[in-house]
């Protein structure tokens, strides 16, 4: 079951509520907060993509993708962050992660994408990190 | 020597419950628990490169998935139709591919480099063994058994 809301931009915007992957999107000042919780794989990953996508298309290019209750990540969703990334800098704007689990820490450090995302242990450092970063 | 076979349509869907029969078999076979998790992205990621596979080529056979405890080892393999020559796994470096992936290719593209999927594997799975033979694609891997490693906590005279 899919249910979507869509309200006002200050309040949150959107919650896309799934079984398999959900995804919560709301704004903090000029930061957009993309919660994520389940797995992020080859089925999933596209969801993810597509709400991604459409962030850019609104002009959201300040983004902060909390992972914390994110179960399981594969190579697929490693894609969709990377896609994700290459779109808001494309518009000067930045992709923050926010992740202190070491089972999905482990795929970006073997990949070497702890050098290309800013990843922060809680949502709170993110938001303190700057915009532009 | 125990083996359970599951055998699935190439669904994007179905990875997700190979990776959970996968875990629950890996508990069993008494897989050390800061295992489990390379088990199941490494099964995650074979699967998911087998259906990719099948989808692009328009095969509709299914996959399939073989789990097995022999003496000190468990070991999982995953079996697909088509051969390897055209998905370059041998050797990638993940790290020059994934800042390629970054640098390179459409706006639009949110795909990693073909064969990156198993390059992961590789960087998590010491024991892997990829076989190309009579149209069909086998990726072995393999895990030591808890009870094939060195008792640690052996009580000492004293």
């Amino acid at each position: 079951m899919v249910v979507h809301w869509k309200l006002h931009r200050d309040g949150p915007m959107e919650e896309d509520v799934d079984p398999d992957l959900s995804v919560s999107i709301r704004s903090e000042g000029d930061r957009t907060v993309v919660a994520v919780s389940g797995e992020i794989d080859v089925y999933t990953a596209p969801k993810l993509r597509e709400h991604l996508i459409d962030l850019v298309a609104n002009g959201q290019y300040q983004l902060i993708v909390d992972l914390e209750a994110v179960d399981f990540l594969d190579s697929t969703g490693l894609g969709v962050l990377v896609g994700g990334l290459k779109r808001v800098r494309s518009h000067d704007g930045s992709l923050h992660l926010v992740c202190s689990q070491d089972r999905i820490l482990k795929i970006f450090r073997i990949t070497g994408l702890t050098k290309v995302f800013p990843i922060h242990s809680n949502i709170d450092e993110a938001l303190a990190a700057g915009a532009d970063s | 020597m125990s083996t359970i076979e599951v055998r699935f349509s190439p669904l994007t869907a179905h990875v997700r419950t190979a990776r959970l029969v996968a875990l629950s078999v890996a508990r069993r076979a008494r897989i050390e628990e800061e295992q489990l998790d390379e088990v199941r992205l490494a099964v995650g990621e074979t699967c998911s490169r087998a259906v990719g596979v099948h989808i692009s080529r328009g095969v509709d056979d299914p996959i399939t998935m073989r789990l097995s405890d022999e003496r000190d080892h468990f070991t999982i393999e995953v079996i697909n139709t088509g051969t390897l020559a055209d998905d370059p796994t041998a050797a990638m470096d993940l790290v020059e591919a994934s800042s390629r992936a970054l640098a390179e290719g459409a706006l639009d593209s949110d795909s990693m480099p073909a064969g990156f999927g198993l390059a992961v594997v590789s960087g998590l799975v010491e024991d892997l063994f990829v076989t190309s033979d009579g149209g069909r694609t086998t990726v072995r891997m393999s895990w030591p058994m808890a009870s094939a490693l060195p008792d640690l906590a052996e009580p000492t005279a004293s």
